[in-house]
Parts: C-alpha cells; sequence; structure tokens
C-alpha cells in the first residue's frame, strides 16, 4: 500500500492546499498585520510547488527575493502606516458580495479553461535531467544550452534573453531611484496645518 | 504514457477530483487550478480592500497566480509527451515577473507612504483629489 502513495502527488496537494488556503485567507482577512503573513505563508507554498514542478532555481529565487525582499518591504509598509484607524478598514458587505459574484464567475473561467485541454489533462512521464541553474543562466546570457523538443522544426533559432536581463537591469536602477525620491524623508505636514507650519518653519524672517 | 493512470475522465472536474489522488500523477491542470485560484483571489482582494496596501498585496497574488501557470507549462516534469512545454521560455519569463514585481512593489510602496505622508490615511476611498 505504501509504495502506491505518489509521493510527489501528496506533497504537491499539501503546499496547493497551503497556497490556496492562505491566498483566500488574504482575502477574508480585514486586519492588515495578518493579511501580510498570510500573504508570506501563500508565497511561501508556491515557492514549493515550484520545487515540485522541477524550477528549482525559480522556487529559490521566488523565496530569496519574493519572500525575503519583496515582502519584507510590503511588512515595513504595513508597519510605518499602521495606525490604530487602519489597522482594519472594513468593507462594505454590498461590495464583498458583488467582489464574490464577480470572483465566482472569473473562476469559474479559468477553470473552464485550465480543464479544457486534453493534453494538459495527461500526467508527466517524469523524465527530468539533472537539477541545473545552468541552461537558465546561459539563456540569460544569451546563449541557450537546453535541447530543443522534441517535433521543433531545426531551422528554429531559440533565441536568448540577453536584451531583457539588461532592460530589466536598468529598469531596477530607475525605480530604485524613483523609488528613493518618492520615499524621502519630508516632514509630516497635516492638510490644514500647511500655511501655519511653512510660516513657523521660515521664522518670521520676512 | 503510462496505462494505470486512469485519466478517461467523463467530464471536466472528474478529471481532477473522481481519480485517486494519492496514487495520480500531478499533471499541468492541477498547477493551472492552483493558479486560477490565487488569480482570482488576487483580483477580489484588488477589487475590495480598501487598504492601499491590501490592494498592493492582491497585485501579489495576481503576478504569483501567473508565475505558477508559466511554471507549470515549462515544466520538464509534467508534460505527459512535450505536447504543451514550453521549455526554459517559461522559467526565464517567471523569472522576470519575479524581478519586475520587486520593481513594483518599491514604487507603490513609496507612493503609498507619500500618499501617507499628505493625507494622513492610506484609505484608497480618501483619494479622491483627482476627482473632476
Amino acid at each position: 500500500m505504501l509504495a502506491v502513495i505518489n509521493w510527489h502527488s501528496i506533497l504537491f496537494l499539501v503546499f496547493a492546499g497551503l497556497a490556496c488556503a492562505f491566498a483566500v485567507a488574504v482575502v477574508v482577512a480585514d486586519n492588515i498585520v495578518r493579511m501580510a503573513f498570510y500573504l508570506v505563508l501563500a508565497l511561501g507554498s508556491t515557492a514549493g510547488l515550484f520545487f515540485l514542478a522541477g524550477a528549482e532555481f525559480i522556487g529559490a529565487m521566488q523565496l530569496m527575493i519574493y519572500v525575503g525582499g519583496t515582502l519584507v518591504l510590503l511588512v515595513f509598509g504595513v508597519m510605518l502606516t499602521a495606525q490604530a484607524p487602519f489597522i482594519s478598514i472594513k468593507t462594505s458587505t454590498n461590495d464583498r458580495v458583488l467582489a464574490g459574484v464577480v470572483g465566482a464567475a472569473l473562476l469559474a473561467v479559468l477553470l473552464q479553461a485550465a480543464f479544457s485541454v486534453e493534453a494538459w489533462r495527461r500526467p508527466g512521464v517524469g523524465q527530468v535531467a539533472n537539477p541545473s541553474a545552468t541552461p537558465l543562466g546561459m539563456a540569460l546570457l544569451g546563449v541557450r544550452v537546453d535541447d530543443p523538443p522534441a517535433g521543433t522544426s531545426p531551422s528554429l533559432v531559440r533565441s536568448g534573453y540577453l536584451l531583457p536581463f539588461e532592460i530589466v537591469s536598468v529598469h531596477l536602477l530607475v525605480v530604485l531611484v524613483g523609488a528613493a525620491y518618492l520615499a524621502r524623508a519630508k516632514r509630516r505636514r497635516t492638510p490644514r496645518g500647511i500655511e501655519t507650519a511653512d510660516v513657523a518653519a521660515s521664522g518670521g524672517s520676512r | 504514457m503510462n496505462p494505470l493512470n486512469p485519466m478517461h475522465a467523463p467530464s471536466a472536474l472528474a478529471g481532477l477530483f473522481a481519480v485517486n489522488l494519492m496514487s495520480d500523477p500531478v499533471s499541468v491542470t492541477h498547477y493551472l487550478v492552483v493558479g486560477a485560484i490565487m488569480f482570482t483571489a488576487g483580483i477580489v482582494c484588488m477589487a475590495v480592500k480598501r487598504n492601499a496596501l491590501g490592494v498592493l498585496m492582491g497585485i501579489e497574488l495576481v503576478l504569483n497566480g501567473a508565475n505558477v501557470n508559466f511554471v507549470a507549462f515549462s515544466s520538464p516534469y509534467l508534460q505527459g509527451e512535450q505536447t504543451a512545454s514550453i521549455g526554459l521560455d517559461g522559467q526565464a519569463i517567471a523569472l522576470f515577473v519575479i524581478l519586475l514585481a520587486a520593481a513594483e512593489a518599491a514604487v507603490a510602496l513609496a507612493i503609498t507612504l507619500n500618499f501617507y505622508n499628505n493625507h494622513s490615511t492610506v484609505d484608497i476611498d480618501q483619494a479622491d483629489g483627482l476627482k473632476g
């Protein structure tokens, strides 16, 4: 009996259940701090799904960049703005019902599309090469070392990703400069106190 | 193809639920279902949350659901006979999506903090200064 159990499927079900449950918990929860925590768990479970799909490098990047970087940034944003009235902002029941209907309709369409193709429902053959980040790293440098899929005509040249890699790197630099400019430290001012604060700050030298 | 796998599902949902989940290998459809649920959760989260950071979390969920699909289509484990595989391209796109999500989160967080500094709130219903 134990040999029948497909541990890949079991682990998939565990991680998929955790990811879906915590993704739904992000929607259901009202407390912003709990939403951030549920989001961390959902994205961490997704990294497990990536490992199970044979994309080890993507899973590691998901853990390091997404969970370790982006979500820590998000948690810092939550901590900086978590004043008492903003911890849990209630949504009206009408909006909740309407969003639930729209979400159910969207989910029905997506599930119908997911089940519509016969080839996607066939289980995998499980032939896997040795885990290696070399093909992906070489592809980012513009050289493809992975084998073309069977049935592809050899005249099809598979391009690398050197240009998108460079664009993304410059994009990240620009974004960092822009974020530092937008979020630079400024004096906190209230909408009504602008004039008086400015006059007080100028010291009455005029 | 392994002949022991009962994939003669009469209807769509039976393909996922009626077969033996303990011994049935995972296919691309399983991953697509997970991606669809995360995507829908993200869309609903973007729609109903009034906290600006909650909307940002919805965006992260949407991007992550798309990433699940990309990885599933590029996976060497899940392809039956390489009928649906997009090879390494899916992993490269997933990597770019992760990087751009980091950039997007940084800028969106900066905008949110700026809004909080100017208006003393993160309720996006208060952000109607541009309404005509």
